[in-house]
């Protein structure tokens, strides 16, 4: 057969993407390691000797507070992502196909546009006196501004207003393609509404959920602008600590090695989800 | 029934709504004439005027337009034959390279910021375009890869098939057949690329030099140093913008389908992350 000579071609092309990952991605990864065993210089840059201490230095309990704070805020999001989100794309998907690719274009324009700007308008209504305040006076419900700007539930709504496409699209997609005879024959068999939703199709969109926890769940953690600019300096998480070290403080090392075990939480999450949901495919998004 | 379609219809357009209300609010205030923006004095373009006066802004769209078509580029390069490379040969490493291709997105971006920033001056590369360039297209190979991957599994080979029977040499096939049966899966691939560069905050300020901004850092910067009502008039026209990218990419993709399936497809075609 040309097997041979064709398997050798189709190495080849392998080459661009194999010496790219390699260089920049395997690269950065390794040196992140190593560089997370150095030490800081005294006044500027690194030096060459092993040291452990930037992993003790973990455990001190500003930056434990913020590893804290960074998980309890990105189980926050995510809960609420998956709430708001699932049944969004569910629905979505239950729609007649014309209305179905007319909204899909509808939730994608948001998702193209500057996260910046979304941020922003949050901003214009959150701000002291601002649109939602004024709301709820002329409502009366309140009788003086609640001024969310810079507090906890604003960096919330931002965080879940940035990445609730992300769950949307990954369920509509796992929804959309799920054979819906499956779910009739469990009606006709009985199964009332709620229990055919959860013994059917709750398991079939199973892979889009997933994809759409772990597209919420890992950024949540790193998103630090949205912290930054909704949440003021009130609201540290791991990488607003991360973006300190790299950009005042200059200590690479111990950037390096909050990076290092951020990394690592991330990968154990990824597979334990994994494991509890038995699906290992990541699917529906890109 | 019917009120079970009519709650979840109200559900669907809640959400919609809520999702468009940050935006439609920073363009209304886009036209706000006063320099506080609690205070509605009046609709005025003078933010507009502003804006165009300002030589900074200027060159930091120039800036961001050609990060993004520099590295979706080289993104869409890459990623492709990568794509090809993983799903045809049978190369051993080609599950890790998979799995490593897609490493990227499944790594937050402040990780992927720091990686790039300690790496590049280990190696001593100038910080600016270079570094932007290159961080930009690690995390847009993903993208390309998967749209393209997808493609091609999909993909009925009687096309490739026919042709190579018919004589056609390996090159032929590959430029006529297979990269034009995969274009689609590309373009869509790309626009996402530059989508996603053109809005990097995180990794774009980690790696940027002194003196190169882009539209996100310099919108990131302002934000944070105080707010001046020039940026609801940037956003507003980043906006629309985009919204005019999107819909051209839309027909486009619509376009091809109709040519090669002979009937438009009910998902945007070139709209990306939920087309495969």
């Amino acid at each position: 057969m040309q097997g041979k000579r064709r398997s050798r071609g189709n190495a080849a092309i392998l080459a661009p993407m194999y010496l790219f990952t390699v260089i920049f991605l395997i690269g950065p990864f390794v040196y992140m390691i190593v560089l997370s065993f150095l030490t800081r210089a005294e006044t500027w840059g690194i030096v060459n000797t092993f040291t452990l201490r930037n992993y003790q230095k973990l455990l001190e309990p500003v930056y434990l507070h913020s590893f804290g704070e960074s998980i309890r805020l990105a189980v926050y999001v995510t809960a609420l992502v998956v709430l708001i989100g699932y049944p969004f794309g569910y629905f979505m998907a239950k729609l007649p196909p014309k209305a179905r690719g007319g909204l899909l274009l509808v939730v994608m324009v948001p998702f193209y546009t500057s996260s910046l700007m979304r941020l922003y308008g949050w901003i214009i209504i959150f701000r002291a006196n601002g649109l939602f305040d004024r709301l709820l006076m002329v409502l009366h419900l309140t009788d003086a501004p609640l001024k969310l700007l810079y507090t906890y539930p604003a960096v919330v709504v931002g965080m879940v207003y940035a990445l609730l496409p992300f769950m949307m699209l990954s369920v509509y997609s796992s929804v959309e393609k799920m054979d819906w005879q499956l779910v009739e024959a469990a009606r006709d068999m009985g199964a009332p509404p709620a229990k055919a939703f959860l013994t059917i199709t709750l398991p079939l969109s199973l892979p889009g959920l997933m994809t759409g926890v772990t597209l919420t769940f890992v950024p949540s953690m790193g998103l630090f602008f949205v912290a930054d600019i909704l949440g003021g300096n009130k609201i540290v998480l791991i990488g607003n600590v991360i973006q300190e070290q790299l950009m005042k403080v200059h200590d690479w090392p111990f950037a390096a090695a909050l990076s290092v075990i951020l990394m690592l939480m991330m990968s154990l999450t990824v597979w334990l989800y994994r494991r509890v949901t038995g699906v290992s495919e990541m699917e529906g998004f890109v | 029934m019917r009120k079970r379609t009519g709650i979840s219809n109200l559900y669907l357009l809640f959400i919609t709504v809520m999702m468009y209300l940050p935006i439609v609010i920073v363009m209304i205030y886009s036209l706000n004439e006063s320099r506080i923006s609690s205070v509605w004095s009046g609709t005025s373009l003078r933010w507009y005027e502003a804006l165009m006066r300002d030589r900074t802004v200027g060159t930091a769209i120039i800036n961001s337009l050609v990060l993004g078509v520099l590295s979706s580029l080289a993104a869409a390069v890459i990623g492709t034959l990568g794509a090809i490379g993983t799903v045809r040969s049978r190369f051993r490493g080609r599950g890790i390279m998979a799995y490593l291709a897609t490493l990227p997105m499944m790594t937050p971006e402040i990780i992927l910021g720091m990686l790039f920033l300690a790496f590049f001056s280990l190696l001593g590369l100038p910080f600016g375009m270079t570094t932007l360039v290159i961080s930009h297209t690690a995390f847009c190979i993903p993208y390309v890869f998967m749209q393209v991957r997808a493609r091609l599994a999909g993909m009925d080979h009687s096309f490739e098939e026919a042709a190579r029977d018919l004589g056609a040499g390996r090159a032929r096939v590959f430029f006529d057949i297979t990269l034009s049966l995969i274009f689609p899966a590309i373009l869509s691939g790309m626009l996402l690329s530059f989508a996603m560069s053109f809005d990097d905050v995180i990794i774009s300020v980690l790696v940027t030099g002194v003196n190169v901004n882009t539209l996100p850092i310099l919108i990131y910067t302002r934000l944070k140093t105080g707010i001046t009502p020039e940026i609801n008039a940037l956003c507003t026209l980043m906006f629309l913008a985009t919204l005019a990218l999107f819909l051209l990419s839309h027909l486009a993709g619509r376009l091809a389908d109709r040519r090669q399936h002979g009937k438009p497809h009910p998902a945007p075609a070139a709209g990306g992350p939920a087309n495969v």
